[in-house]
């Protein structure tokens, strides 16, 4: 059986146990999920409360705050607002905390430093 | 109704029929050089399922937008705002919150891992065949629902905008549309597909927005006053409220909370989704796709507010009830109603390319998933060569295709937006359990992936069908029965999280252990996108 995506890859003698223990790897990958498993509850949360509220409290979602425009509409609005804001900043924090560490793991992996035999497998880079 | 309200006199729409059906024609030639010229070097799988990875960012984003702005999203939001008022913005707000779990949790960590369906994210390190099956038979059933959804949207939409009515001109218009569809993506493949994909997502945004202009032109761009207008001409002040609706029994706010979440949890999980993400080089590609479409279908979801409470003031919902195609016409008598008959020829033409768009997406995610998963993996045991597989996905093209056809011509009528829902549904309950614990818990095994799949996807598709949406009420599929034991209209709320229990259940009570090999590679690749990533010169 195997896995056949992805044979011909340069990444096939790796041990990948090996990566995934390095100190460099642990640390991408608690920076990865200490940035979005909150943030997905985060916004998991705001929404359920704004259906729930939207749901249960309409006498609350109703109150006209200018003119026609009432509490409800204006909270939709930011439910549009907030899906904006964690794009850019999930963004910004994958270009400055995550892009730089997987890249440089990926290059020590693509130079053969966690072969299994510790001899280089495979066609040198192209 | 005021007298301020002009009229719009559906009888007229007869007349631009001929002008409707130029656009489009003019729209399908166009597109058809497009895609023949995109086809021209489609020689390997890579080239077939996934555009040679040649897509950029914003391109791949653009597409992403055009596969997920439906009719559904166009047509369906237009008019239950029109209709509904406030309820209907709940479909634009989940519609679009949906996405964060796609950047956030999926799109990159699944671009990483797989190469061209979700099957091979999900089998990677759990068992192969089992697992590639029932991911295979998932996406073969949301793809058929959402198909379902668009044909049956194709077949009210002509009864509007070409004056046909009679269920023969109909069924012929649904062939028509159909035959195209297979065309497109025989000829074209997923390249040609991702560019009908992009034209269209620029049409029919720019479309919306020039309406959306006008319509705040009209009420001087104070949205205050719009809303308004949709008050006065309604006569009902509970427009702007929530609960229009869904708020008149304790079940019906049940409902809308299975709604919200299926809406929220489904978007990551649709298989022609997903398969997007591979037509992009790089992980970080995918991750600009992903925030291109993000901007693009939420300024799109803030025009529908616009042009939903526009079709309100302006058009009138009992006009809207009475015209033909009912909620989904809407948008078109909007149209009609601000520039005649050009601006409705325009719409209506981006409508049906949205539809024809839409549905090429889905045909190809399907073939793949049949020709990769079930076919190449499966019945060929890894031997099939790359040409063969092609072949296969090219005749599951026609196949597909055919059942689509006539899968719409008998949904034809019947509630558009309770089809998608249903994918959505069916895609949260069916697939995203598996693809989070896959990517995100180490003790994950092929019992509890399997349990969650099929699981998920029986208890979605058995609670609909003993819903009220298909029997026992006057909207019923089937009107005349009444086997509609379970009483919400949409399963979210029970069948996925009932899936994530399942998931969990599986895996705590599977004596086997995964290969931690494996699992490490996945984690590895997942994250840095090592063997995905074109190689770095050094």
């Amino acid at each position: 059986m195997g896995h056949d995506a992805q044979e011909t890859d340069a990444a096939a003698a790796v041990d990948f146990k090996e990566v995934q223990s390095t100190e460099q790897f642990q640390e991408l990958r608690t920076r990865h999920r200490s940035f979005v498993f909150p943030l997905s509850i985060a916004f998991l949360l705001w929404y359920f409360a704004y259906v729930l509220l939207a749901d249960y409290a309409v006498g609350f979602m109703s109150i006209k705050v200018w003119g026609n425009i009432t509490v409800g509409l204006i909270l939709g609005l930011l439910q549009f607002v907030s899906t904006f804001a964690i794009t850019g900043w999930y963004v910004s924090y994958s270009n400055r905390k995550l892009d730089p560490i997987a890249s440089e793991i990926r290059q020590e992996i693509e130079g053969h430093e966690f072969d299994k035999h510790g001899n280089p497998v495979g066609g040198t880079a192209k | 109704m005021t007298l301020m309200v002009p009229a719009v006199n559906v009888a007229d729409l007869k007349d631009t029929t001929l002008l409707n059906m130029g656009i489009f024609a003019l729209f399908v030639a166009i597109t058809m050089v497009i895609v023949i010229r995109a086809s021209r070097n489609n020689k390997t799988a890579a080239d077939y399922y996934a555009a040679g990875r040649s897509f950029t960012g914003p391109q791949n984003g653009t597409a992403i937008a055009g596969d997920y702005l439906s009719a559904a999203s166009f047509l369906g939001i237009t008019g239950a705002i029109a209709i509904n008022g406030y309820d209907g913005f709940m479909y634009s707000i989940g519609f679009l919150v949906a996405w964060l779990v796609a950047l956030l949790l999926v799109a990159e960590l699944l671009r990483n891992t797989g190469k061209f369906t979700m099957a091979d994210v999900l089998s990677f390190r759990l068992k192969q065949r089992p697992v590639r099956i029932a991911a295979a038979i998932s996406t073969l059933a949301v793809c058929f629902f959402y198909l379902l959804a668009q044909m049956a949207g194709a077949g009210s939409l002509i009864s509007l905008l070409l004056g046909i009515s009679d269920w023969g001109g109909q069924a012929l218009v649904i062939i028509v549309v159909g035959a195209l569809m297979i065309m497109y993506v025989l000829i074209g493949g997923m390249k040609g597909t991702t560019w009908v994909q992009i034209i269209k997502a620029m049409l029919l945004i720019a479309g919306a927005a020039v309406m959306t202009f006008w319509v705040l032109a009209i009420y001087g761009f104070n949205l205050s006053d719009l809303l308004g207008g949709a008050v006065e001409t309604s006569g009902n002040p509970n427009l702007l409220n929530p609960g229009l609706q869904y708020g008149k029994t304790e079940t019906s706010k049940v409902d809308f909370l299975s709604l919200g979440l299926a809406l929220v949890l489904g978007t990551a999980a649709l298989p022609h989704v997903l398969m997007r993400f591979y037509t992009v080089p790089t992980a970080k590609e995918a991750r600009k796709s992903v925030v291109w479409s993000i901007w693009l279908i939420g300024i799109f979801y803030l025009f529908t507010l616009v042009l939903g409470y526009g079709a309100a003031a302006l058009v009138g919902a009992d006009t809207i009830k009475a015209a033909p195609g009912g909620v989904n016409s809407a948008a078109p008598l909007l149209a009609f109603h601000l520039g005649g008959p050009l601006l409705l020829g325009f719409i209506s033409a981006v409508a049906f390319a949205t539809i024809l768009a839409v549905v090429a997406g889905l045909t190809i995610t399907a073939a793949a998933s049949f020709a990769h998963d079930i076919y190449a993996s499966v019945i060929a045991k890894g031997k099939a060569d790359a040409a063969t597989e092609v072949k296969v996905a090219r005749r599951t093209v026609v196949v597909i295709g055919l059942l689509a056809i006539a899968g719409g011509i008998f949904a034809n009528g019947q509630n558009v937006a309770f089809l998608v829902a249903l994918a959505f549904a069916v895609a949260a309950s069916a697939n995203l359990p598996t693809i989070l614990y896959s990517l995100f818990w180490r003790r994950f095994t092929t019992q509890g992936a399997l349990w969650s799949m099929y699981g998920g996807l029986s208890a979605a598709i058995i609670l609909i069908a003993l819903s009220p949406v298909v029997s026992g009420a006057k909207t019923s599929m089937i009107p005349g029965a009444n086997f509609a034991i379970f009483p919400l209209s949409n399963p979210g709320i029970v069948s996925i999280p009932l899936a994530f229990f399942l998931g969990w259940l599986g895996t705590v009570l599977d004596k086997r252990k995964e290969d931690a090999t494996k699992q490490a590679e996945m984690e590895v690749r997942s994250l840095t996108g090592v063997g995905a990533e074109k190689a770095t010169n050094h």
